[in-house]
């Protein structure tokens, strides 16, 4: 038997929804992720915020969303500067789907600092 | 020109059977499937059942003729055979919208479902399908907050969301069912869910549970980082008592509660949908005697029937049945009311069970259910088969885990996580489940486990109720 391991002095504790669960993705699942994006027709977004205030409905938007963007390199290189200007952040890659008013899908691809 | 009038009993085929009837947009239609006496013809049969459902009574009265009965009556127009079976046949049936309250589901089958059923001359009547007309639809309230709302409220994209129903149904403490609650929320699940015969019983009255789950929630969100709620039943004896809950649970800051919608009553449940809408509360139903309705082939009233009613009353969230797991449900029959909850427009596809094309406008969509017996073996089927638009409920599968049940709630993280990210990736995750799910072990020791544990269950009994496309 093994304890669960998480609590409220415990920073890492903290989760950010999709795919947060499962270990930090490989740029080959990044991509592959972006690439069901793309498929679907979702128009891309990036959000970021720091680690303490990612509880609220609104992070900072990276630019606009990539609208009618579809080159994955593109996308990448866009998540990839986000990061790069803000490395201690919480970055994540949206895809909005503009028919049902909502996000298909939402990820945060780069883990900021939990401590 | 002026009808006379002559008392006495005549065929109701002579008023009600009107094949060349041609249904109006605005018309509510019926399709029953109708098993009659032995050597009642089929248009009398079915104009029986118009009649005995709308405007009709046994003989004729002499009130009949102070109004205009030919547009309020309703319509047999068409007869079908059922596929595979000759003991039966579908009547399809249209009634002039002015014959029901507006927003009143109430009223509707107060219609359709009242006196017919017992009607002689029928052996055994099915309420099949119902066309509710937009112009019928725009009356009703609806689901108080709809699929896309509920994820902004929630902050939760691109997955299904999970749940776990607290076990024992009975008998725990308040405090001890909160700690059940708390320990499933902050292993990563979104919801944990009373039992449908959790009211407010000696053992745990219904206000110490809302304080002690309501913790729960509050620690569990502030431990994690995420949204998280509890679907606190208000299904009570009256629906004063209802609302009484439902307004404390409000007071606490609860962002979801539940309601029983057939035991609870349809006038009871539209009461609480449009509070929850003017109040921002999330709803989900529980079904408890939908199975006494819609399990027999021949008699009752279909599960999709009672889907559209409660779209049409107001819900959040709706147990569909699961396809795998140990309940009822055939599977593209289980397809077709999901459509039915979630959809905007759904078509008329007798593959899966549909009627008639069913519009539903503007009206928001409802998250459809998977509770009952299922567990992680079953996550990528149920991924496949329910999408991401749906709430996934392991109780057993949750709290059963050997170490418990916030080890139990983060193996099923893991493992739906693991299965949308392997669908995005265009895997096929019916065909690759073991693998995938295998994989996803690898870093979760909890999911490891719960493989262990679950790997021989199987429910594999055949399903009472079929399609009738699938019969012999």
């Amino acid at each position: 038997m093994q304890d669960y391991q998480s609590s409220l002095s415990d920073p890492s504790s903290r989760k950010f929804e999709t795919f947060s669960y499962l270990p930090e993705f490989t740029p080959e699942q990044i991509r592959a992720q972006i690439e069901y994006i793309v498929s679907k027709g979702w128009n891309p977004g990036i959000e970021h915020t720091e680690p303490e205030n990612a509880g609220g409905h609104y992070w900072y938007m990276w630019k606009l969303p990539m609208f009618g963007e579809t080159d994955v390199d593109v996308i990448l290189k866009e998540v990839e500067a986000c990061h790069a200007a803000h490395p201690n952040n919480h970055v994540r890659l949206l895809g909005f789907d503009n028919f049902a008013q909502s996000a298909g899908a939402a990820m945060v691809i780069y883990r900021g600092k939990m401590d | 020109m002026a009808k006379t009038y002559d008392a006495g009993v005549k065929e109701y085929r002579e008023t009600y059977w009107m094949p060349e009837y041609t249904p109006k947009d605005t018309d509510i239609l019926a399709c029953f499937k109708v098993t009659p006496q032995d050597g009642v013809p089929r248009e009398e049969v079915a104009a029986a059942v118009a009649a005995e459902s709308s405007t009709g009574t046994w003989t004729t009265v002499w009130t009949d003729l102070l109004t205009d009965l030919d547009y309020y009556k309703g319509r047999a127009y068409a007869i079908e055979d059922v596929p595979g079976d000759d003991t039966c046949f579908y009547a399809f049936i249209a009634y002039p919208i002015d014959l029901f309250e507006e927003g009143s589901v109430v009223n509707v089958m107060t219609s359709l479902v009242g006196n017919v059923f017992g009607f002689k001359a029928l052996r055994a009547l099915r309420l099949e399908d119902i066309r509710f007309p937009l112009a019928y639809v725009m009356t009703c309230n609806g689901p108080p907050q709809g699929i896309q709302l509920e994820r902004d409220i929630l902050n939760k994209y691109g997955r299904p969301l999970l749940g776990c129903t607290i076990k024992p149904k009975l008998g725990l403490s308040a405090k001890n069912y909160g700690r059940a609650c708390y320990e499933g929320l902050r292993g990563g699940l979104d919801f944990t869910k009373d039992d449908e015969n959790v009211n407010s019983q000696p053992f745990m009255r219904w206000r110490a549970r809302f304080d002690f789950v309501m913790e729960a929630i509050e620690k569990a969100e502030a431990e994690t980082g995420e949204r998280k709620g509890h679907y606190l039943n208000v299904t009570a004896p009256t629906s004063d008592e209802m609302m009484r809950r439902a307004e404390y649970a409000r007071e606490i800051g609860a962002p979801i509660i539940m309601h029983d919608y057939i035991t609870g009553g349809w006038a009871a449940n539209t009461q609480l949908a449009q509070w929850c809408q003017e109040n921002g509360m999330l709803l989900h139903i529980h079904r408890a005697m939908h199975a006494v309705l819609d399990r027999n082939p021949h008699h009752g009233i279909h599960f999709r029937v009672l889907t559209k009613i409660l779209r049409l009353s107001g819900g959040d969230h709706l147990h569909s049945g699961t396809v795998v797991g140990k309940l009822e449900g055939d599977r593209d029959a289980t397809l077709g009311w999901i459509d039915l909850m979630r959809d905007s427009y759904i078509k008329e596809d007798r593959s899966r069970g549909i009627f008639f094309d069913q519009d539903w406008g503007a009206m928001p969509g409802v998250l459809p259910v998977a509770s009952g017996g299922i567990h992680v073996w079953h996550m990528p089927a149920l991924v496949s088969i329910f999408g991401d638009d749906s709430v996934l409920q392991f109780g057993g599968g949750t709290l059963g885990h050997p170490w418990g049940n916030a080890a139990g709630a983060a193996a099923n993280r893991v493992a739906v996580e693991a299965c949308v990210e392997a669908r995005n990736m265009g895997r096929e995750l019916e065909k690759e489940g073991k693998d995938i799910l295998t994989n996803a072990a690898r870093h979760s020791p909890e999911l490891a486990a719960a493989m262990e544990t679950w790997k021989e269950i199987k429910f594999e009994f055949d399903t009472v109720d079929k399609l009738d496309v699938s019969h012999k």
